[in-house]
């Protein structure tokens, strides 16, 4: 039987036709949309997706990462998600990291055109609620429970909002 | 058919890519989520193929646009078109084509984008983890006019060396012309 551990960790160096990934996502949300009569319980579909991805991608990328350190700050953490975590899944760090003005527990990661919205022109509800849930997840797999959200503009740009729990603003004014 | 390789290579170097970890991870959530909502292997299995059809019937058109292939004069051919140019194109992987003959073929991954980090736990030690493959290529040789049906006889993750989609031909469907007059 193979055992996936016991392989060793791919390099993360190899790449599929983009069109692949473009037909699967899209032929993932069209199943959806027949398991679910709301466009918010279609959304909650996606980020669910995405969380599981999420984890999975916090513990490889923590594996392939030798300097074992562990981010305890809320910053670090989303720097992590910002270079490291973008960079192996879409190629790029994300464009821009940005702190709500008048919020200290709110913070978003902007897109300028993410990938997975790329070739969808009309769907029932904002498909970067994926990229969302991978973001949930990773935060959740670090301790750094937080609601994420996504949101679209007209001009392609996507917001990612995250917001953290209280526990984690409060270690947060501890440890600082 | 090295100039079906050469081919291949330099449609995959023209492509848009990303990276193949998003791709599995991503197949995995998905057949992760069709296990949960049909509780069971047959009807997950099915249900990737099915998936896996839709896609088929969408893709051949890129596949036809881009590679420019000419059309195959045997099933022989349209084997290592599949194998050597489709594969690589979407997939960036080749299979070799084996046991070919006039009406059937196997293709044979060694390595599969879609199963990798994957683990079929004991329950589901059935499951046709790259179902999704079988409908993809039945899909898109249904929009060529070549009726098949394809199954997985292999799997890495269920032990064997390689993964493996048998392709066997039905029917050769005839093009149907309308007349717009009519």
């Amino acid at each position: 039987m193979r055992r996936a551990l016991d392989r060793p960790l791919p390099r993360g160096k190899t790449e599929v036709g983009l069109s692949a990934f473009a037909f699967l996502f899209s032929e993932f949300i069209q199943y959806s949309q027949t398991r679910v009569n709301t466009a918010d319980e279609l959304q909650h579909k996606l980020e669910e997706a995405g969380v599981g991805i999420g984890r999975r991608v916090l513990e490889l990328a923590c594996l392939r990462d030798k300097s074992s350190r562990r981010e305890t700050r809320i910053l670090g953490i989303l720097q992590f998600i910002q270079s490291t975590v973008w960079k192996m899944l879409f190629g790029t760090t994300a464009d821009s990291l940005e702190k709500a003005v008048d919020q200290d527990d709110e913070f978003m990661i902007v897109e300028k055109s993410p990938l997975v919205n790329a070739f969808i022109s009309s769907a029932p509800c904002n498909c970067a609620a994926f990229t969302a849930g991978i973001v949930r997840g990773v935060l959740e797999g670090a301790q750094f429970p937080a609601q994420v959200s996504a949101r679209e503009y007209a001009d392609t740009r996507t917001v990612i909002l995250i917001k953290f729990a209280p526990e984690v603003v409060e270690r947060e004014k501890r440890i600082s | 058919m090295a100039h079906l390789r050469k081919t291949g290579d330099a449609v995959f170097s023209k492509v848009e890519k990303v990276n193949s970890e998003l791709f599995s991870l991503t197949y995995g959530a998905i057949v992760t989520q069709l296990l949960k909502d049909y509780e069971e292997v047959d009807a997950t299995n099915e249900q990737l193929e099915k998936m896996g059809y839709n896609i088929g019937i969408r893709l051949v058109d890129e596949f036809l646009a881009k590679a420019q292939i000419s059309s195959c004069q045997n099933f022989s051919e349209t084997a290592e078109v599949i194998a050597k140019v489709g594969f690589k194109m979407f997939l960036g992987v080749t299979a070799e084509v084996t046991n070919s003959n006039a009406s059937e073929f196997s293709l044979q991954l060694t390595d599969n984008p879609l199963a990798e980090f994957v683990e079929l736990p004991e329950q589901y030690s059935q499951l046709s983890y790259s179902n999704m493959l079988c409908g993809v290529l039945r899909g898109a040789l249904e929009m060529v006019q070549m009726r098949v049906e394809c199954t997985l006889t292999k799997d890495a993750l269920w032990g064997d060396d390689v993964t493996e989609l048998r392709v066997v031909l039905k029917e050769l469907m005839d093009e149907e012309y309308k007349d717009d007059d009519e």
